[in-house]
């Protein structure tokens, strides 16, 4: 008796088990396009970066 | 022995049961009237907001499905048209139904207020209540207008649309809403009329079962007269056009033609016809909202050519 015999249930997991990989797959590709989106719309960013940086004062009145 | 443990395995269930809990002909619905929303309001959306709010809102609406087919499993297995749906069929256990519509009800509200706005996701998540606790679990077997306040939690998606892409409710999202939740009953009445003994043998209350057919022929007619001024009041909205109003002034002739014709009608005429208008005009309903938020899709193709505006 083969001991690897394939059962038609174990194809059934597979696919359940693919098919949940690949919509979290797909979850994190979608969040990440998201994320992208997000920023880039935002325009440039800057920070303090322990040098002082005169475009990110409020310009005087 | 292998035959043995086959047995046990025969109702496992496969990805596609899982699917078919978040009720993908509905879901399709959804998907498409969020999308004209969304599509036709005046502020452009980022091609990848709109993807993502379009899947979160169909996520949304297929959780309220899996979540309907919890609570509804005793109703569902004994009419015809439901009893092979996963939970009836014991393929998904009801636990498995209530925790999947409870997780993808948090995860698509939470995602769509990220992706867009408190608004959007707000009404999404009142959607959800509206369709499982003031739908399914409280009207659906209390009274025979279940059908005419349930019809609210599939009215809301181009509303959710609108908000995605403003930020706000106004009268072009508001009558978009009317529109389908006027549309509503006369559909379900008419698919009630022929597919009688289904909804006699669950002891729901529709309107067929509680005040008998001729009542129901009679609703059919006076529903349809109330969509009429809503459909064709679309039309002279900032999201209204030509194409809008052509279609509307006929699809609207064409269903108030046939919701006369069902009123018309007594019981021995449609046996004797095999229930041939319900069924016709049940059809002819689905054209009618299809066709009408197509109608304001193409008017909105038109518009950002600078062509068909009012």
């Amino acid at each position: 008796m083969a001991l690897k015999a394939e059962h038609e249930i174990h194809k059934r997991r597979f696919s359940r088990n693919l098919g949940v990989g690949l919509v979290l797959a797909g979850f994190v590709a979608l969040v990440f396009g998201l994320s992208v989106v997000k920023i880039t719309n935002i325009g440039p960013i800057q920070g303090f970066d322990h040098v002082v940086r005169p475009e990110l004062t409020e310009p005087a009145e | 022995m292998t035959d043995i443990h086959a047995t046990a395995f025969e109702k496992e269930a496969g990805f596609g049961d899982y699917f078919a809990l978040l009720k993908p002909r509905v879901m399709s619905l959804v998907v498409f009237t969020a999308l004209v929303g969304l599509l036709v309001a005046p502020v452009p959306v980022h091609p990848v907001v709109t993807l993502s709010s379009i899947l979160f809102i169909a996520v949304g609406a297929g959780a309220s499905g899996a979540l309907n087919m919890w609570w509804d499993a005793d109703i569902d297995a004994v009419m015809k048209r439901t009893a092979k749906r996963p939970v009836p069929s014991g393929k998904v256990t009801a636990d498995e139904a209530l925790a999947i519509g409870v997780a993808l009800s948090g995860l698509s509200v939470v995602m769509l207020a990220l992706a867009t706005n408190f608004l959007a996701a707000g009404l999404l998540a009142f959607t959800i209540f509206f369709y499982v606790v003031i739908y399914s679990m409280w009207l659906k077997r209390w009274t025979p207008q279940n059908i005419v306040i349930g019809g609210a939690a599939g009215a809301f998606p181009p509303m959710i649309g609108w908000a995605v892409a403003t930020g706000g409710i106004s009268v072009e999202s508001v009558l978009m809403f009317a529109l389908i939740f006027m549309w509503t009953p006369p559909h379900f009445w008419a698919l009630a009329l022929f597919m009688r003994a289904d909804y006699d043998t669950a002891g729901v209350p529709m309107l067929t079962v509680t005040h008998g057919r001729r009542v129901t022929r009679n609703h059919v007619l006076v529903y349809t007269a109330f969509l009429v001024p809503v459909a064709l009041g679309l039309a002279f909205t900032s999201i209204g056009g030509p194409v809008y109003l052509a279609v509307a002034l006929v699809m609207n002739a064409l269903f108030l033609k046939g919701a006369r014709d069902i009123w018309r009608r007594d019981e021995t005429q449609a046996e004797a016809d095999g229930y041939r208008t319900e069924k016709r005009v049940f059809r002819l309903s689905l054209y009618y909202l299809f066709l009408h938020f197509g109608a304001l899709l193409a008017d909105a193709a038109l518009r950002s050519f600078g062509l068909g505006a009012w």
